[in-house]
């Protein structure tokens, strides 16, 4: 299968440029390409007008092109310094130029990676890619996991860094960010550039076509669901807030301030002051490979991991195989997941496809509530949306859906109550607050307070 | 196998024996003749089976027991022990009673090393390791006092009772121990593939978080069972041993039964059928060693240089498999589906 066919991507000095698609449209293989990779089957890597060739990721990094992963490379029990020390080759020191001091501001390089914040990393990821020289950025999603606040930072520091000759290529899918930040845009759909030009002279709505081909693709700023069924008995109650069947209830706050803790002592994992919860509870973890679904395991197996005492296949000691893949292949079918079958290794599925198979499976249980951590995340606009549509149908039947995302927007969009986590302190956020509130909230700023973060607003 | 075979060829052919005749006399150790087959070949085969079973199973829930030899050990001196005591008894009570005291006697010393690994984080394949040595004193304390034959003349046990051995064969020395290990092989197979245990056993091997957290499985507590009856399995082969091979306990009962255990069950990739398979295969190797060296005058140990090459190839050719997989997982298309 080819992933990119006669795709041409060109990045000027001084320019960022946002490469968008969905999964699976090709970005990333492009990217791989240009980072030296994954060696393109046909065409040629041009770097500074000459032609090179690209046989491993030192080959790129020698010519100065430097990628940031989506996945963080770091070694956690090393220290910072020692992490750019590999990063750079060289055990001395480097010359640091203005970008990198102001990545660095704040961290310690003495601290061990595992102390650092989330956002941290992500700017060590950077940074190591600039210790190595680098004067071509290649990032892939860096704002995935960065609050609202984080993410100003970062787009400030990759104007920054084009404003002094550098290029960035940013693989993003976030519309929004690409308007925000870039100045060109490269729209892949299919391994084929669906659209090439300034972005001053898009939308979103362009975009969003140029990436899937069809009109009027919603944003994640539909109308929020109204639940009209309220299934009697479900409760959860946080301190003297209570949620009851048919909500569909956001979380939103900054990585650190405890709101894992909080969905997680809903389902029943962990504990949490105040937290009181009748009625089942199904958790569908952030980590879908390291928590969620075992990838060594089939499709069928990793149903029954959670669902291993439904009376469909547990037959006292005994496990009816054959009625647990029968079952897996109807879900198959129902939640549209892209497999051979039931008896696919859960590893070898896309993200989206993961995802939704985990969905599929907490929704199995019949459950009174539905914990959802970070499900959109690394997920392409279409199955993003597919992803809202059937929490908000859950919801609708009555189900109670608690989602966190990173993406303040999407918790905003999506949800018909708001909780903010600050300090493992639980508020419910004021009817129709907007975005800045919210995000204030998270920030712990009283309200009516002006927010004086980084001097911005 | 070929290669191993081909480089055992070469050794002994530049250590100045002759290849053709060495080999030769491998085969015909192993398979030449129904005394080989039965009383060389799988006789050696039940104790490696039997442990490879265990060893097995702890694998597949991720956890390693190298402790085999020692619960072997464990399982001999209480078979030895009980087999002493149960003269007059019906040969089924008799049989039994050692059995299962050669299978406690196994858990229990497994037991050590599962509270280590529960309450302070001691890895397994220290912990197991460790007390092999401890049993092979044990051994040896045993057939130089408590449990040393009556005439005090060689370190040893008096043999056990008539009614506790095992019937055999008649000419070979092939006993009922061979079925034990295919029954065991066969409900071991049952067990895995069939049960929820069995999968609780392969998720917490594969993904002990996530077992955990989707599964709601406490991966503690199934690797401590795993380990309880791998120790479990491993005692009983020894409990077999002593009943239907040697009927006395003696320094060195174990030619690294415990060991070998290891290589059966990683070689058949911890499926009971398949540790059957190379528990024979192996079972024979040693076999032909035996008479490689009364016919060749080839030491028996130059076999384990076959033995391991075997081990080295196949788990090359798994690792090039598995690069290869992953090789073709990351050209472009592949992962995006």
């Amino acid at each position: 299968m080819r992933a990119v066919r006669g795709a041409d991507f060109s990045l000027a000095a001084g320019e960022v440029h946002a490469l968008v698609g969905e999964n699976g449209a090709g970005k990333s293989t492009l990217m791989h390409i240009a980072g030296g990779m994954v060696p393109p089957d046909a065409g040629t890597i041009h770097v500074d007008g000459r032609e090179v060739r690209l046989n491993s990721p030192r080959d790129a990094r020698a010519l100065g092109i430097g990628m940031v992963h989506q996945h963080f490379t770091s070694i956690e029990g090393l220290t910072v310094g020692e992490n750019l020390a590999l990063a750079a080759g060289r055990l001395d020191g480097w010359t640091t130029g203005q970008i990198e001091t102001r990545l660095a501001e704040g961290i310690d390089l003495r601290s061990p990676v595992h102390s650092l914040s989330v956002a941290q990393r992500q700017r060590l990821e950077i940074l190591k890619a600039l210790a190595t020289g680098a004067r071509i950025l290649l990032l892939d999603e860096p704002t995935a996991l960065l609050t609202p606040a984080e993410v100003e930072e970062l787009h400030g520091l990759i104007r920054e860094f084009a404003g002094a000759g550098g290029a960035v290529a940013l693989i993003t899918h976030k519309l929004r960010e690409v308007l925000g930040t870039s100045d060109r845009v490269t729209v892949l759909r299919r391994g084929i550039v669906t659209l090439r030009g300034a972005t001053a002279e898009q939308t979103e709505q362009s975009l969003a076509q140029a990436m899937i081909g069809v009109e009027g693709v919603a944003s994640s700023e539909e109308g929020i669901a109204k639940s009209e069924e309220r299934r009697g008995g479900a409760q959860v109650e946080i301190g003297k807030i209570e949620l009851r069947a048919g909500e569909l209830v956001g979380v939103a706050a900054v990585e650190g301030n405890g709101h894992r803790e909080l969905l997680r002592a809903i389902a029943g994992l962990e504990e949490f002051p105040g937290v009181r919860v009748t009625g089942t509870v199904a958790l569908v973890p952030e980590d879908r490979t390291a928590e969620g679904l075992i990838g060594e395991l089939s499709l069928a197996e990793n149903l029954v991991l959670g669902l291993g005492t439904d009376p469909r296949w547990a037959r006292g000691t005994r496990l009816d195989w054959s009625a647990a893949r029968q079952r897996a292949t109807e879900l198959i079918e129902t939640f549209a997941i892209v497999a051979p079958g039931p008896d696919a290794r859960a590893g070898t599925l896309s993200g989206g496809n993961q995802q939704k198979l985990l969905l599929a499976r907490a929704l199995e249980r019949q459950p009174a509530v539905l914990v959802m951590e970070n499900p959109t995340r690394g997920l392409d606009v279409r199955t993003t949306e597919e992803m809202h549509r059937r929490l908000r149908a859950a919801a609708s039947a009555g189900v109670m859906v608690i989602v966190h995302s990173t993406d303040l927007d999407e918790v905003l969009a999506l949800a018909d109550r708001v909780l903010v986590v600050h300090r493992r302190q639980v508020a419910e956020a004021p009817r129709n607050s907007d975005r800045r509130q919210v995000g204030e909230m998270m920030l712990g700023v009283e309200p009516g307070q002006r927010s004086t973060v980084n001097g911005q607003r | 196998m070929l290669v191993g075979f081909a480089v055992l060829a070469m050794g002994l052919a530049a250590a100045g024996y002759d290849p053709v005749l060495a080999l030769g006399a491998l085969w015909r150790g192993a398979f030449g003749s129904w005394y080989a087959l039965s009383s060389a070949t799988l006789v050696r085969a039940v104790p490696l089976i039997i442990l490879g079973l265990g060893v097995a199973l702890g694998f597949r829930a991720g956890v390693f027991n190298i402790g085999a030899e020692g619960q072997f050990y464990a399982g001999a001196i209480a078979a030895t022990w009980v087999g002493l005591q149960v003269t007059g008894w019906p040969a089924f009570a008799a049989v039994g009673a050692v059995w299962i005291a050669a299978t406690v006697a196994g858990t229990l010393w497994i037991a050590v090393p599962v509270l280590l690994k529960v309450r302070f984080g001691v890895l397994e394949v220290i912990s197991t390791l460790l007390l092999n040595f401890v049993a092979e004193a044990l051994v040896s304390f045993a057939v130089t006092g408590p449990l040393m034959e009556a005439k005090r003349i060689y370190p040893q046990s008096d043999p056990i009772a008539a009614a506790a051995r095992l019937p055999a064969l008649s000419g070979s020395r092939l006993h009922l121990g061979i079925l034990v290990a295919l029954v065991l092989a066969i409900l071991l197979w049952w067990l895995f593939t069939r049960t929820a245990w069995g999968f609780r056993l392969r998720a917490v091997g594969l993904g002990p978080r996530a077992a955990e957290i989707s599964g709601r499985i406490s991966s503690r507590r199934v690797v401590a069972v795993a380990l309880l009856c791998s120790g479990a399995l491993a005692g009983l082969g020894g409990g077999v041993e002593i009943s239907g091979v040697t009927y006395a306990l003696f320094q060195n009962l174990s030619p690294g039964y415990g060991f070998t255990a290891i290589a059966v069950a990683l070689l058949a990739r911890n499926h009971p059928l398949g540790v059957v398979c190379t528990g024979l295969l192996f079972g024979a190797l040693e076999a032909g060693a035996q008479g490689m060296q009364r016919e060749a005058g080839v030491p028996a140990v130059a076999v384990q240089v076959t033995e391991a090459v075997i081990i080295l190839v196949i788990v090359l050719a798994e690792v090039l498999v598995r690069r290869t997989g992953t090789i073709r997982a990351s050209q472009p298309g592949a992962e995006e589906r």
